[in-house]
């Protein structure tokens, strides 16, 4: 059974490998410090935002561990904007080998969002070490935050080969993504506590939350941070509503997938 | 058992069936949501414009031959090309695979400049459809086959358009397929590396592959191909032997030059008319000799009568004129009113192998007054016997009075 699989997914899998693999080599060719930078920007762009929001204008003040919850919220957002934002492109980028070879196209998109696995991992390592240094209590429901992790992946590659389907044919879609991914960051509550919506209204508070970002978010910080940082669950109560985010990236990823599948046998003619 | 082979071998290892592709042209593309917006706007459609680059192409190859699809550019055969290597979708009918199939429409595909090229090799090896470990395995005898033992190491930005070619072809010879689509490939690299190409193509007939050969090289066709197809206006022309496929396909291309001839007067055949070619003769064999029926209509004793050969890129490869030194000390032709005269360019034939094209002009010697001037006088290919070395040599005019 496993070795069916792997004998038919075989090619997809050498070549997602290479692809993977070269990407990673370029990006930071030529760079002194290389690899680190990946860890590096989601650091210096949490000590801006940090001082700014944290220290000058005092928000969270009153959250345990709020400057960590917002860097684990920078971290996932970026891992979220590298797997749309790389996608949206990847498939034109690779459009002199589309036109002379014939292979699975998906395995463009995978790869791309395959480095941002990779980013987010080395990054979650940043994560548990300040974890460690503040001290912050595990409990057993931080087994549940690889899961949310997972929901923000199969919504955000949902949303990347969508995106990079239309964008062979509509150029203008990495601006309209932009601007969208400008204002999905501002309210999905990564650089302010959800718990500052919710005094000013908690109707507000909930209908961000039904944002798969936002959402995903949330629950991460709530299962590996603190307790404290409220979810769509704990605010609402209700299992119906707690799920509409997890359906909501399902059908984004279901949609996405079948766009791109059948797009897929005319970027050769089209990109 | 044996029964089951010879069954498994009649099995064609490509079968083409009714296939058709139109390619829908917007006039102008649309690529931005601007345009697309205005056009809305606009209440015109953009004009669409459909090209049917195939119309209905049929045909099947068989296991272990050597086949070939001709055509002149722009008739269909690169699309049907890219067709059978999937990487086009036909609009119309299938496309049936029997084996495992490896394009060669373009070397060294993914080839990224920043890389090594040891890492280009995994990476285009990987598109072919290798593993890390069967590059592993492979991977001595693709950089010794490049000769590149030096080289692998180096970004392949820094290797000449020579050293990629080799490093790409070698690691394609690698793949194991048991069908090839080659274009063309042959047309690149210097002579010691299409002599590779053509002892490695050779090397494949006998081990029964089978390749699939797109050109429009006649001699390639006749030598390595056992079936072929011509490919002309989208639908399949002629199906059949390599050689009466090519002699077909020189056919038609003289005839389409003809065509042109006749319907291009205004256009290619320009002058003032006064001294004009009403006929002529081109005979090519040990020598080349080409007569020019001229006749006049007016009395007139300075005319100059010139040739020029051209090859496939438009090149003047070789000409003379009557006013040319080393043919004699003719200045001006003579002639009367109305009457004609018969001139006769004769030298050895120092073409070798390809497709020429053959030009004239009448002249008066200021070489200013243009009477009747042809560069698309025909268009002919020679195949010339390898025992033929082709020559310089002086030409002889002779002129007789009719």
């Amino acid at each position: 059974m496993l070795e069916d699989i792997k004998a038919r997914y075989r090619y997809s899998l050498l070549l997602m490998r290479e692809l993977v693999i070269t990407e990673f080599k370029l990006r930071y060719q030529g760079s002194v410090l290389g690899y680190l930078w990946s860890l590096l920007k989601p650091l210096f762009l949490f000590s801006i935002l940090y001082f700014v929001f944290v220290h000058f204008l005092r928000i969270g003040s009153d959250i345990p561990d709020w400057p960590l919850a917002m860097l684990l919220g920078i971290v996932l957002w970026n891992f979220f904007g590298e797997i749309t934002g790389g996608g949206l492109g990847s498939v034109v980028a690779r459009g002199d080998v589309i036109r002379k070879i014939n292979f699975p196209k998906y395995v463009i998109v995978v790869a791309s969002s395959i480095s941002a696995f990779i980013n987010l991992l080395l990054n979650l390592v940043i994560i548990a070490i300040f974890m460690i240094i503040t001290g912050v209590d595990l409990h057993w429901g931080a087994l549940l935050a690889p899961l949310y992790i997972l929901e923000l992946f199969i919504f955000a590659i949902g949303l990347a080969f969508m995106f990079a389907a239309l964008f062979v044919r509509l150029r203008d879609i990495n601006h309209i993504w932009e601007i969208i991914s400008q204002a999905l960051f501002y309210g999905s509550a990564v650089i302010y506590p959800i718990a500052m919506v919710a005094e000013q209204s908690a109707f507000l508070a909930k209908l961000l939350l039904l944002n798969p970002i936002a959402q995903s978010i949330q629950d991460v910080r709530h299962s590996l941070i603190n307790e404290v940082n409220p979810t769509l669950y704990t605010m609402t109560g209700s299992v119906v509503i707690a799920s509409i985010p997890i359906v909501l990236s399902l059908l984004t990823f279901f949609i996405g997938a079948y766009y791109f599948k059948k797009k897929a046998p005319y970027f050769a003619e089209n990109v | 058992m044996v029964k089951a082979d010879h069954i498994h071998n009649d099995e064609p290892a490509i079968s083409v069936k009714h296939i058709a592709k139109n390619f829908i042209l917007p006039h102008e593309k649309s690529t931005s949501l601007k345009t697309n917006i205005v056009s809305i706007f606009k209440q015109k459609r953009r004009t669409k414009e459909t090209q049917r680059a195939l119309k209905d192409v049929s045909f099947d190859i068989k296991k272990g031959e050597f086949f070939g699809i001709l055509g002149r550019n722009g008739s269909g055969k690169s699309t049907l090309l890219k067709i059978l290597a999937e990487i086009y979708q036909p609009t119309n009918g299938s496309v049936k695979v029997n084996g495992k199939l490896v394009p060669f429409i373009e070397l060294g595909v993914g080839f990224n400049p920043e890389l090594t090229g040891r890492e280009n090799v995994y990476l285009n090896g990987a598109l072919l459809g290798f593993s890390r470990k069967e590059i592993d395995d492979r991977y001595d005898d693709i950089v010794s086959f490049a000769e590149l033992e030096d080289f692998m190491d180096q970004k392949l930005k820094n290797y000449s358009s020579g050293m990629q070619v080799r490093l790409a072809f070698s690691v394609a010879t690698r793949a194991e397929a048991d069908i090839l689509l080659v274009d063309e490939v042959l047309a690149v690299g210097d002579a010691d590396f299409q002599r590779k190409c053509f002892e490695y193509f050779k090397g494949l007939k006998r081990t029964g592959k089978t390749v699939v050969f797109v050109t429009h090289d006649m001699s390639a066709v006749r030598e390595y191909c056992d079936e072929a197809i011509l490919i002309n206006e989208g639908v399949v022309a002629f199906n059949g032997s390599a050689d009466r496929v090519a002699d077909e396909y020189l056919k038609l291309f003289n005839r389409a030059t003809d065509d042109e001839n006749t319907e291009k007067v205004g256009s290619e055949r320009w002058g003032n008319g006064q001294v004009e070619l009403i006929d002529n003769e081109f005979v090519i064999g040990d020598t080349i000799k080409f007569s020019m029926e001229i006749k006049s209509k007016i009395d007139i004793e300075d005319v100059v009568v010139g040739f020029r050969f051209y090859d496939e890129s438009n090149n003047i490869l070789a000409g003379a004129s009557s006013v040319n030194a080393r043919i004699g000390a003719v200045r001006g032709i003579v002639f009367k009113k109305d009457k004609s005269k018969q001139v006769t360019f004769e030298c050895e034939n120092i073409l070798g192998t390809g497709t020429y094209r053959l030009g004239y002009t009448i002249r008066l010697t200021d070489m200013v007054t243009v009477c009747d001037d042809n560069e698309n006088l025909l268009t002919f290919r020679y195949n010339r016997p390898e025992s033929h070395q082709p020559i310089i040599c002086p030409v002889t005019l002779t002129i007789n009075q009719e």
